[in-house]
Protein backbone atom coordinates (compact mmCIF):
# COMPACT_ATOMS: atom_id res chain seq x y z
CA UNK A 1 0.00 0.00 0.00
CA UNK A 2 1.09 3.43 -0.55
CA UNK A 3 3.42 5.01 2.04
CA UNK A 4 2.52 8.43 2.81
CA UNK A 5 5.79 9.27 5.27
CA UNK A 6 9.54 8.63 4.52
CA UNK A 7 10.99 5.38 6.28
CA UNK A 8 12.94 6.70 9.48
CA UNK A 9 16.27 6.39 7.72
CA UNK A 10 15.46 8.05 4.68
CA UNK A 11 14.09 12.01 6.73
CA UNK A 12 16.79 14.40 5.82
CA UNK A 13 18.52 16.23 8.50
CA UNK A 14 20.34 19.37 8.94
CA UNK A 15 23.84 19.37 7.87
CA UNK A 16 26.74 21.10 8.44
CA UNK A 17 27.59 24.77 7.21
CA UNK A 18 30.40 25.88 5.57
CA UNK A 19 31.02 29.59 5.89
CA UNK A 20 32.37 31.96 2.72
CA UNK A 21 36.30 32.20 3.83
CA UNK A 22 36.99 36.03 5.43
CA UNK A 23 36.84 38.73 2.57
CA UNK A 24 34.88 36.52 0.20
CA UNK A 25 33.10 39.28 -1.79
CA UNK A 26 30.00 37.68 -4.14
CA UNK A 27 29.02 34.84 -1.74
CA UNK A 28 26.00 32.59 -3.23
CA UNK A 29 24.72 29.70 -0.84
CA UNK A 30 24.35 26.11 -2.05
CA UNK A 31 22.21 23.46 -0.13
CA UNK A 32 23.60 19.89 -1.22
CA UNK A 33 21.82 16.74 -0.61
CA UNK A 34 24.81 14.07 1.45
CA UNK A 35 24.36 10.69 2.15
CA UNK A 36 27.07 7.63 2.55
CA UNK A 37 26.21 4.51 2.51
CA UNK A 38 28.53 3.37 4.58
CA UNK A 39 28.46 5.86 7.95
CA UNK A 40 24.66 4.76 9.08
CA UNK A 41 23.25 8.30 9.05
CA UNK A 42 20.51 9.74 8.25
CA UNK A 43 20.75 12.00 4.60
CA UNK A 44 21.69 15.51 5.72
CA UNK A 45 21.90 18.73 3.20
CA UNK A 46 24.65 20.47 4.19
CA UNK A 47 25.24 24.42 3.49
CA UNK A 48 27.97 25.69 1.77
CA UNK A 49 28.53 29.14 0.84
CA UNK A 50 30.94 29.86 -1.95
CA UNK A 51 32.65 32.94 -3.17
CA UNK A 52 31.47 33.19 -6.46
CA UNK A 53 34.58 35.82 -7.35
CA UNK A 54 37.05 33.17 -7.81
CA UNK A 55 33.92 30.44 -9.17
CA UNK A 56 32.88 29.84 -12.91
CA UNK A 57 29.32 30.93 -13.85
CA UNK A 58 27.95 27.20 -13.83
CA UNK A 59 27.00 25.51 -10.87
CA UNK A 60 29.03 22.13 -12.22
CA UNK A 61 32.11 24.79 -11.38
CA UNK A 62 31.03 25.52 -7.92
CA UNK A 63 30.77 21.96 -7.14
CA UNK A 64 34.07 21.27 -8.05
CA UNK A 65 35.14 24.50 -6.27
CA UNK A 66 33.30 22.83 -3.06
CA UNK A 67 34.99 19.44 -3.40
CA UNK A 68 38.23 21.20 -4.13
CA UNK A 69 38.63 23.71 -1.56
CA UNK A 70 36.02 22.83 1.04
CA UNK A 71 34.96 20.07 1.14
CA UNK A 72 36.36 16.66 -0.54
CA UNK A 73 33.72 13.98 0.45
CA UNK A 74 31.52 15.71 -1.54
CA UNK A 75 30.38 13.03 -3.77
CA UNK A 76 29.07 13.56 -7.64
CA UNK A 77 29.30 12.83 -11.12
CA UNK A 78 30.92 14.78 -14.12
CA UNK A 79 32.88 14.49 -17.10
CA UNK A 80 32.64 16.43 -20.40
CA UNK A 81 31.55 19.86 -18.40
CA UNK A 82 29.90 20.99 -22.16
CA UNK A 83 26.51 18.98 -21.77
CA UNK A 84 27.22 16.35 -23.86
CA UNK A 85 28.14 13.82 -21.90
CA UNK A 86 25.25 13.72 -19.35
CA UNK A 87 26.90 12.60 -16.45
CA UNK A 88 26.28 15.47 -14.21
CA UNK A 89 22.52 15.17 -14.37
CA UNK A 90 20.62 16.73 -10.93
CA UNK A 91 18.33 18.46 -9.30
CA UNK A 92 19.59 22.09 -9.27
CA UNK A 93 17.06 24.78 -8.21
CA UNK A 94 13.93 22.26 -7.86
CA UNK A 95 14.68 21.33 -11.82
CA UNK A 96 16.73 17.96 -13.44
CA UNK A 97 19.37 19.30 -14.96
CA UNK A 98 22.80 19.35 -16.07
CA UNK A 99 24.79 21.26 -13.52
CA UNK A 100 27.59 22.15 -16.38
CA UNK A 101 25.25 23.84 -18.66
CA UNK A 102 23.53 25.62 -16.04
CA UNK A 103 24.34 29.14 -14.39
CA UNK A 104 24.21 30.19 -11.14
CA UNK A 105 23.00 33.48 -11.81
CA UNK A 106 19.83 31.45 -13.40
CA UNK A 107 18.86 29.95 -9.98
CA UNK A 108 16.04 31.74 -8.87
CA UNK A 109 16.56 30.43 -5.11
CA UNK A 110 18.40 32.36 -2.63
CA UNK A 111 19.91 29.41 -1.29
CA UNK A 112 20.30 26.97 -4.37
CA UNK A 113 19.34 23.47 -3.48
CA UNK A 114 20.96 20.54 -5.67
CA UNK A 115 19.84 17.12 -5.06
CA UNK A 116 20.33 13.55 -7.36
CA UNK A 117 17.86 12.82 -9.86
CA UNK A 118 14.22 12.13 -8.05
CA UNK A 119 12.96 8.92 -6.82
CA UNK A 120 16.05 7.08 -7.84
CA UNK A 121 17.71 4.87 -5.39
CA UNK A 122 20.95 6.62 -4.52
CA UNK A 123 24.50 5.73 -4.54
CA UNK A 124 26.14 8.14 -2.75
CA UNK A 125 25.55 11.96 -2.34
CA UNK A 126 24.69 13.36 -5.81
CA UNK A 127 25.22 9.86 -7.66
CA UNK A 128 21.78 8.02 -8.27
CA UNK A 129 22.25 4.49 -9.59
CA UNK A 130 21.06 4.47 -13.33
CA UNK A 131 21.40 0.74 -13.49
CA UNK A 132 17.57 -0.02 -14.27
CA UNK A 133 17.56 2.76 -16.61
CA UNK A 134 20.67 1.69 -18.70
CA UNK A 135 19.16 -1.89 -18.80
CA UNK A 136 15.78 -0.51 -19.86
CA UNK A 137 17.74 1.66 -22.80
CA UNK A 138 19.88 -1.93 -24.23
CA UNK A 139 16.46 -3.62 -24.01
CA UNK A 140 14.92 -1.28 -27.04
CA UNK A 141 18.06 -3.18 -28.82
CA UNK A 142 18.95 0.74 -29.73
CA UNK A 143 21.19 -0.27 -32.99
CA UNK A 144 20.21 -0.57 -37.19
CA UNK A 145 18.32 -3.63 -37.23
CA UNK A 146 18.04 -4.80 -40.92
CA UNK A 147 17.84 -7.98 -43.37
CA UNK A 148 19.05 -6.57 -46.02
CA UNK A 149 22.82 -6.98 -46.68
CA UNK A 150 25.02 -3.76 -46.57
CA UNK A 151 25.80 -2.27 -50.09
CA UNK A 152 29.22 -3.69 -50.74
CA UNK A 153 30.70 -0.32 -51.67
CA UNK A 154 28.89 2.32 -49.73
CA UNK A 155 26.96 3.34 -46.58
CA UNK A 156 23.01 2.78 -46.59
CA UNK A 157 21.84 6.00 -47.92
CA UNK A 158 19.25 8.17 -46.45
CA UNK A 159 17.57 11.18 -48.13
CA UNK A 160 18.07 14.65 -46.53
CA UNK A 161 14.15 14.51 -45.94
CA UNK A 162 14.45 10.99 -43.92
CA UNK A 163 17.92 12.20 -41.95
CA UNK A 164 15.78 15.61 -40.64
CA UNK A 165 13.46 13.03 -38.82
CA UNK A 166 16.06 12.38 -36.53
CA UNK A 167 16.94 16.02 -35.93
CA UNK A 168 15.53 16.14 -32.20
CA UNK A 169 15.99 13.00 -31.36
CA UNK A 170 19.63 11.91 -32.20
CA UNK A 171 20.68 14.57 -29.64
CA UNK A 172 19.45 13.27 -26.67
CA UNK A 173 22.37 12.13 -24.44
CA UNK A 174 20.48 10.28 -22.25
CA UNK A 175 21.49 11.83 -18.73
CA UNK A 176 17.56 10.75 -17.31
CA UNK A 177 16.71 14.18 -16.42
CA UNK A 178 13.28 13.68 -18.01
CA UNK A 179 12.76 9.88 -16.95
CA UNK A 180 13.19 10.91 -13.49
CA UNK A 181 10.91 13.95 -13.34
CA UNK A 182 8.44 11.90 -14.93
CA UNK A 183 5.94 11.02 -12.10
CA UNK A 184 4.36 7.90 -14.15
CA UNK A 185 8.35 6.77 -14.28
CA UNK A 186 8.60 7.49 -10.17
CA UNK A 187 5.82 4.84 -9.87
CA UNK A 188 5.86 2.41 -12.70
CA UNK A 189 9.81 3.02 -13.22
CA UNK A 190 10.07 -1.23 -13.30
CA UNK A 191 7.91 -1.73 -16.14
CA UNK A 192 6.89 1.70 -17.85
CA UNK A 193 9.92 2.52 -20.03
CA UNK A 194 10.07 6.39 -19.80
CA UNK A 195 10.35 9.21 -21.78
CA UNK A 196 14.15 8.83 -22.09
CA UNK A 197 13.95 5.21 -23.86
CA UNK A 198 11.06 6.12 -25.00
CA UNK A 199 12.61 8.97 -27.30
CA UNK A 200 15.81 6.49 -28.26
CA UNK A 201 12.79 3.73 -29.48
CA UNK A 202 11.05 6.07 -31.68
CA UNK A 203 14.47 7.20 -33.18
CA UNK A 204 15.44 3.73 -34.29
CA UNK A 205 11.46 3.37 -35.62
CA UNK A 206 11.44 6.43 -37.98
CA UNK A 207 15.14 5.94 -38.66
CA UNK A 208 14.13 4.85 -43.07
CA UNK A 209 17.57 2.75 -43.01
CA UNK A 210 15.91 0.34 -40.16
CA UNK A 211 14.04 -2.64 -41.01
CA UNK A 212 12.75 -3.86 -37.99
CA UNK A 213 9.99 -1.33 -37.29
CA UNK A 214 7.26 -3.76 -36.68
CA UNK A 215 9.22 -5.44 -33.95
CA UNK A 216 10.06 -2.40 -32.19
CA UNK A 217 6.56 -1.77 -32.18
CA UNK A 218 5.48 -5.52 -30.97
CA UNK A 219 7.75 -4.96 -27.94
CA UNK A 220 6.56 -1.57 -27.12
CA UNK A 221 3.17 -2.21 -27.59
CA UNK A 222 2.13 -2.49 -23.90
CA UNK A 223 0.00 -1.00 -21.14
CA UNK A 224 3.11 -0.25 -18.66
CA UNK A 225 5.96 -0.10 -21.55
CA UNK A 226 4.68 2.33 -23.72
CA UNK A 227 0.91 3.26 -22.49
CA UNK A 228 2.06 4.49 -18.83
CA UNK A 229 2.55 8.07 -20.79
CA UNK A 230 -0.55 10.26 -19.27
CA UNK A 231 1.52 13.50 -21.19
CA UNK A 232 1.89 14.77 -18.32
CA UNK A 233 5.16 17.11 -19.97
CA UNK A 234 7.84 17.10 -16.95
CA UNK A 235 9.91 15.50 -19.63
CA UNK A 236 9.93 18.36 -22.27
CA UNK A 237 9.99 20.88 -20.07
CA UNK A 238 13.24 19.99 -17.74
CA UNK A 239 15.18 18.40 -20.93
CA UNK A 240 18.17 20.11 -20.80
CA UNK A 241 18.54 19.97 -24.70
CA UNK A 242 15.64 21.45 -24.97
CA UNK A 243 13.95 18.02 -26.69
CA UNK A 244 10.44 17.12 -26.63
CA UNK A 245 10.54 13.12 -25.71
CA UNK A 246 6.84 13.97 -25.23
CA UNK A 247 6.25 14.34 -28.86
CA UNK A 248 7.84 11.05 -29.80
CA UNK A 249 5.95 9.13 -27.43
CA UNK A 250 2.79 10.72 -29.10
CA UNK A 251 4.35 9.92 -32.59
CA UNK A 252 4.52 6.50 -31.25
CA UNK A 253 0.68 5.70 -30.06
CA UNK A 254 0.47 7.49 -33.62
CA UNK A 255 2.24 4.68 -35.29
CA UNK A 256 0.31 2.06 -33.18
CA UNK A 257 -2.75 3.30 -33.93
CA UNK A 258 -2.61 3.38 -37.99
CA UNK A 259 -1.28 0.18 -37.98
CA UNK A 260 -4.16 -1.48 -36.63
CA UNK A 261 -7.10 1.05 -37.56
CA UNK A 262 -9.15 2.41 -35.09
CA UNK B 1 18.57 -14.11 -5.29
CA UNK B 2 17.51 -11.04 -7.00
CA UNK B 3 21.29 -9.83 -7.59
CA UNK B 4 22.48 -13.00 -9.39
CA UNK B 5 19.59 -12.05 -11.94
CA UNK B 6 21.33 -9.17 -14.60
CA UNK B 7 19.23 -5.87 -14.83
CA UNK B 8 17.99 -7.03 -18.19
CA UNK B 9 15.99 -10.09 -16.90
CA UNK B 10 14.12 -8.00 -15.08
CA UNK B 11 13.42 -5.29 -17.56
CA UNK B 12 12.35 -7.74 -20.20
CA UNK B 13 10.14 -9.54 -17.59
CA UNK B 14 7.57 -11.04 -19.13
CA UNK B 15 7.92 -9.61 -22.15
CA UNK B 16 5.61 -7.20 -23.99
CA UNK B 17 1.78 -7.31 -23.61
CA UNK B 18 0.90 -6.96 -27.31
CA UNK B 19 -1.73 -4.49 -26.25
CA UNK B 20 -3.29 -1.33 -24.96
CA UNK B 21 -4.20 0.06 -28.18
CA UNK B 22 -7.27 -0.47 -27.88
CA UNK B 23 -7.67 0.72 -24.61
CA UNK B 24 -6.26 3.97 -26.00
CA UNK B 25 -8.56 4.36 -29.11
CA UNK B 26 -11.67 3.61 -26.93
CA UNK B 27 -10.66 5.94 -24.41
CA UNK B 28 -10.44 8.70 -27.23
CA UNK B 29 -13.50 7.18 -28.97
CA UNK B 30 -15.51 7.83 -25.84
CA UNK B 31 -13.79 11.19 -25.29
CA UNK B 32 -14.69 12.69 -28.49
CA UNK B 33 -18.44 11.25 -27.96
CA UNK B 34 -18.24 12.73 -24.72
CA UNK B 35 -18.05 16.87 -25.93
CA UNK B 36 -21.47 17.18 -27.87
CA UNK B 37 -23.14 15.01 -25.33
CA UNK B 38 -21.72 16.59 -22.38
CA UNK B 39 -22.49 20.29 -23.83
CA UNK B 40 -26.01 18.66 -25.01
CA UNK B 41 -26.51 16.85 -21.37
CA UNK B 42 -25.61 20.99 -19.83
CA UNK B 43 -28.65 22.07 -21.83
CA UNK B 44 -30.99 19.34 -21.23
CA UNK B 45 -30.11 19.53 -17.67
CA UNK B 46 -30.46 23.43 -17.55
CA UNK B 47 -34.43 22.78 -19.20
CA UNK B 48 -35.14 20.41 -16.66
CA UNK B 49 -34.99 23.20 -13.57
CA UNK B 50 -37.55 24.99 -15.01
CA UNK B 51 -40.44 22.03 -15.04
CA UNK B 52 -42.67 20.19 -12.80
CA UNK B 53 -42.73 16.38 -12.12
CA UNK B 54 -44.34 15.75 -15.11
CA UNK B 55 -42.70 17.83 -17.49
CA UNK B 56 -39.66 16.44 -16.77
CA UNK B 57 -40.53 12.96 -17.93
CA UNK B 58 -42.38 14.53 -20.75
CA UNK B 59 -38.89 16.30 -22.05
CA UNK B 60 -37.21 13.22 -21.21
CA UNK B 61 -39.59 10.57 -22.60
CA UNK B 62 -39.07 12.74 -26.05
CA UNK B 63 -37.18 9.80 -28.57
CA UNK B 64 -34.46 12.47 -29.59
CA UNK B 65 -33.82 13.47 -25.73
CA UNK B 66 -34.23 9.54 -24.26
CA UNK B 67 -31.43 7.97 -27.11
CA UNK B 68 -29.16 11.22 -26.48
CA UNK B 69 -29.08 10.21 -22.77
CA UNK B 70 -28.29 6.94 -23.23
CA UNK B 71 -25.66 7.15 -25.34
CA UNK B 72 -24.34 10.03 -22.61
CA UNK B 73 -25.35 7.72 -19.86
CA UNK B 74 -23.13 4.87 -21.57
CA UNK B 75 -20.24 6.59 -22.74
CA UNK B 76 -19.67 8.28 -19.67
CA UNK B 77 -19.71 4.98 -17.68
CA UNK B 78 -17.58 3.82 -20.21
CA UNK B 79 -15.06 6.65 -20.61
CA UNK B 80 -14.84 6.53 -16.54
CA UNK B 81 -14.11 2.84 -16.23
CA UNK B 82 -11.34 2.93 -18.93
CA UNK B 83 -9.60 6.19 -16.93
CA UNK B 84 -10.16 4.46 -13.50
CA UNK B 85 -8.98 1.29 -14.86
CA UNK B 86 -5.84 3.28 -15.64
CA UNK B 87 -5.73 5.09 -12.14
CA UNK B 88 -5.74 2.14 -10.54
CA UNK B 89 -3.28 0.70 -12.39
CA UNK B 90 -1.47 3.51 -11.63
CA UNK B 91 -1.41 4.00 -8.06
CA UNK B 92 -2.61 0.57 -6.35
CA UNK B 93 -0.18 -2.27 -6.66
CA UNK B 94 -0.93 -4.61 -3.60
CA UNK B 95 -1.47 -7.45 -5.43
CA UNK B 96 -5.34 -8.72 -3.89
CA UNK B 97 -6.16 -5.05 -3.51
CA UNK B 98 -5.23 -3.78 -7.25
CA UNK B 99 -7.70 -6.84 -8.79
CA UNK B 100 -10.94 -6.54 -6.19
CA UNK B 101 -10.64 -2.34 -7.20
CA UNK B 102 -10.24 -3.04 -10.81
CA UNK B 103 -13.24 -5.84 -10.40
CA UNK B 104 -15.49 -3.23 -7.93
CA UNK B 105 -14.77 -0.77 -10.66
CA UNK B 106 -16.08 -3.01 -13.50
CA UNK B 107 -18.86 -4.09 -11.76
CA UNK B 108 -19.98 -0.77 -10.27
CA UNK B 109 -19.34 0.84 -13.81
CA UNK B 110 -22.04 -1.85 -15.46
CA UNK B 111 -24.78 -1.49 -12.74
CA UNK B 112 -24.63 1.99 -13.25
CA UNK B 113 -25.07 2.48 -16.40
CA UNK B 114 -27.80 -0.74 -16.63
CA UNK B 115 -29.43 1.52 -13.47
CA UNK B 116 -29.42 4.54 -15.75
CA UNK B 117 -30.74 2.89 -18.93
CA UNK B 118 -33.39 1.22 -16.80
CA UNK B 119 -34.83 4.48 -15.30
CA UNK B 120 -34.57 6.20 -19.15
CA UNK B 121 -36.82 3.23 -20.55
CA UNK B 122 -39.16 3.65 -18.07
CA UNK B 123 -39.41 7.02 -18.72
CA UNK B 124 -39.49 6.79 -22.59
CA UNK B 125 -42.11 3.98 -22.39
CA UNK B 126 -43.80 5.27 -19.57
CA UNK B 127 -43.85 2.50 -17.37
Amino acid sequence: MAEFTLPKNSVVKKGKHFPAPAGASKVRTFKVYRWNPDDGQNPRVDTYDVDMASCGPMVLDALIKIKNEIDPTLTFRRSCREGICGSCAMNIDGTNTLACTKAVSDCSAKDVPIYPLPHMNVVKDLVPDLTHFYAQYASIKPWIRTQSAPPPDAERLQSKEDRAKLDGLYECILCACCSTSCPSYWWNGDRYLGPAILLQAYRWIIDSRDEDTGARLDDLEDPFRLYRCHTIMNCARTCPKGLNPAKAIAEIKKLMVLRQGA
Amino acid sequence: MSQLRTPLKTVRGLGSARGGTHHFVVQRITAVALVPLSLWFVWIALSLIHLDYAGARALIAQPCNAVLLAAFVLAVFWHAQLGLQVVIEDYVHTPGLEIASQLAVKFLAVLGALASLLAIGRIAFGS
